[in-house]
């Protein structure tokens, strides 16, 4: 860590601007692929496609507190999509649920940190997930719920496209619209590559934003661009512009992001790092987020 | 004849529902199937018909027992097993999450509807899940203690109920293995409504002279064995009874535990054989599938003529 990110991450419970932000994931980034790395495991792909996302939730957005994990009031996120556990963990580890340290016993043996996110092992996990496609169910209730115990909090969904192409998801939508609970979000981390190919290849979602709106949900108008953090800050906003749920918002991104050879690829959904690979994506996130520390 | 268990669970919810304000009580379109809709009657906005979609049914009910929340979700046994196990697995139960698993209809009790509608692996499925308590009540006080209990627990409890009116056993004031007659030529376990059966097996028994002790076991995880292994000590004859295939279920529980536990008997266990059922009246059903009276008291007498070496 340099001193730039040192200094940033001193006080992260303070709310980041966006060229911040955008400094912050790309150093989480660095972590997660070398982590990925020396730990022989783990998805890489669609960890580094969500990481503004995550990012700009937890150090700009959410209502939370790091030292009280489980605080009724607490504004929550489900990565419906597990396995970038390793992007999850990142965050949380750095904005303070647990020593940045632990993240090298990731997918050890008695790790707090299992390969996909387990909520009662692991500080600030909301939601355990990994079979894909239970997200928006869950976290439907868990918006609904807020209503019926007269809180506030905001619930958002992170789904990628294996959510979106299993039918419970559709069955959440579809009940979703019929109980609209306030406060719910559902961020499609749309970076179109699955495992086995590209989304078109494997199960062809476009139109994508006008089958959500037939479904009954308030969709951001546009497509916002999920790898740049003044994009989603400005979806951010929209999620604020009206009283009309559930929202939806479509986030334009990269599998694979920050690393020229894995950019959209999906051989590196879940593939090992090997020893090349990892130090010529090392010298590439270093350069990128030397490029966006400049700019702070 | 007892009211139907169904009945009594519609109105305990509701009756609950007065006193728990986190009760929540969720359905997929057969709510007045399930009778759930006798506690959305009272409790509107605490319950929520979430149309035929049982898998997210599970799944928003676990998000709402996050928020401390006591869900209950109703729906026919099978297709909750069935079509919401990954949901029951990965969200309820790993996360031990306290949800209330209400499968109506359970066992052959759908009888007319026909196989597609019959649930009789279910308990197999979830047993096999950890972190699942296993309640199969007999009778319709049975069935509402079973709701008190599971409500009282801090994590999920699959609670299968039937549809149809089955005679009243015995009462205890809390659900648990309950002796139904004395006897010391064979013990009888039976699960769920098969106890009735089982009791009048022990009078026709009784003619012949030889005496059953009848236990009704509503609980089949946590097993509590104690009643039946003191009785077995007894009698050296051990005789289950279960509406549900006989791999995974209720026969498999005891034997498990006793082939474990050194607890040796002559053994036989009566449940449906590797087939699926057929529509049917419920009797007559369930009497071809070797849940009758008669049948288990057939069993019985053959079992207590066997010797183990």
């Amino acid at each position: 860590m340099d001193k730039q990110v040192k200094d940033l991450l001193a006080n992260p419970q303070r709310k980041f601007n966006a060229v911040e932000l955008d400094v912050l994931a790309a150093y989480f980034r660095t972590v997660i692929f070398d982590t990925l790395h020396d730990r022989g495991t783990g998805h890489w792909g669609g960890a580094a496609s969500v990481a503004e996302l995550t990012t700009a939730l937890y150090f700009n957005r959410m209502n939370i507190k790091a030292d009280d994990p489980t605080w009724a009031d607490r504004d929550r996120v489900i990565l419906s999509k597990g396995h970038a556990s390793m992007n999850l963990y990142t965050t949380l580890a750095h904005r303070g649920y647990f020593p940045v340290e632990e993240l090298a016993t990731f997918r050890k043996l008695d790790s707090r940190l299992q390969g996909h996110p387990c909520m009662t092992e692991t500080p600030g996990v909301d939601m355990s997930t990994g079979a894909l496609g239970h997200g928006l169910s869950i976290g439907l209730g868990m918006a609904m719920a807020a209503k019926l115990t007269d809180k506030s909090y905001w619930t958002y969904v992170i789904s990628g496209e294996g959510c979106l192409n299993e039918g419970q998801t559709w069955e959440a939508m579809m009940s979703a619209a019929k109980f609209k609970p306030k406060n719910f979000v559902l961020m499609i981390d749309y970076n179109k590559v699955q495992l086995d190919g590209t989304e078109d290849e494997i199960m062809p979602l476009d139109p994508l934003a006008e089958k959500l709106s037939s479904f009954g949900w308030n969709v951001a108008p546009k497509m916002y661009d999920g790898n740049k953090s003044a994009d989603v800050l400005a979806s951010f906003e929209w999620m604020d512009s009206d009283d009309v749920w559930p929202k939806a918002v479509i986030y334009d991104t990269v599998k694979g992001k920050g690393v020229s050879f894995t950019e959209g690829k999906n051989t590196w959904h879940g593939a090992v790092i090997d020893d090349e690979s990892h130090k010529k994506g090392m010298e590439e996130l270093q350069a990128d987020l030397n490029r966006k520390e400049a700019v702070l | 004849m007892s009211v139907a268990m169904r009945d009594a669970f519609g109105k305990k919810l509701a009756e609950l529902g007065r006193t728990m304000p986190e009760l929540v009580v969720l359905d997929a379109d057969v709510s007045s199937s399930t009778k759930s809709a006798i506690f959305g009657a009272e409790f509107p906005e605490r319950f929520f018909n979430v149309g035929v979609a049982e898998a997210n049914m599970v799944d928003i009910a676990a998000g709402m027992a996050t928020a401390g929340l006591r869900p209950v979700v109703n729906a026919f046994a099978i297709f909750l097993a069935l079509k919401a196990t990954d949901q029951i697995r990965n969200t309820i139960a790993y996360n031990n999450l306290p949800v209330v698993i209400a499968g109506a209809y359970g066992g052959l009790s759908d009888s007319f509807d026909g196989a597609s509608h019959q649930a009789i692996t279910d308990i197999a499925l979830m047993r096999a899940i950890p972190n699942m308590q296993v309640i199969v009540p007999s009778d319709a006080r049975q069935a509402e203690m079973a709701l008190e209990y599971a409500l009282k627990q801090d994590g999920p409890v699959y609670i299968r109920l039937n549809r149809n009116p089955m005679p009243d056993l015995p009462a205890s004031d809390v659900i648990q293995t309950v002796k139904i007659t004395e006897g010391s030529d064979i013990t009888i376990a039976a699960n769920g409504i098969t106890a009735s059966f089982a009791t009048e097996a022990a009078e026709l028994l009784a003619k012949d002279g030889i005496k059953a002790e009848v236990f009704s076991v509503p609980f089949v995880k946590p097993f509590t064995p104690d009643a039946l292994v003191e009785s077995v000590k007894k009698t050296n004859k051990m005789l289950t009874v279960e509406e549900h295939v006989l791999f995974g279920g209720f026969g498999s529980t005891v034997s498990e535990y006793c082939m474990k536990e050194g607890v040796f008997c002559a053994f036989d266990s009566i449940g449906i054989e590797d087939t699926f059922t057929e529509s049917g009246p419920y009797d007559t059903l369930l009497a071809k599938y070797g849940i009758s009276a008669e049948a288990i008291a057939d069993r019985a007498r053959a079992l207590v003529k066997k010797n183990i070496k």
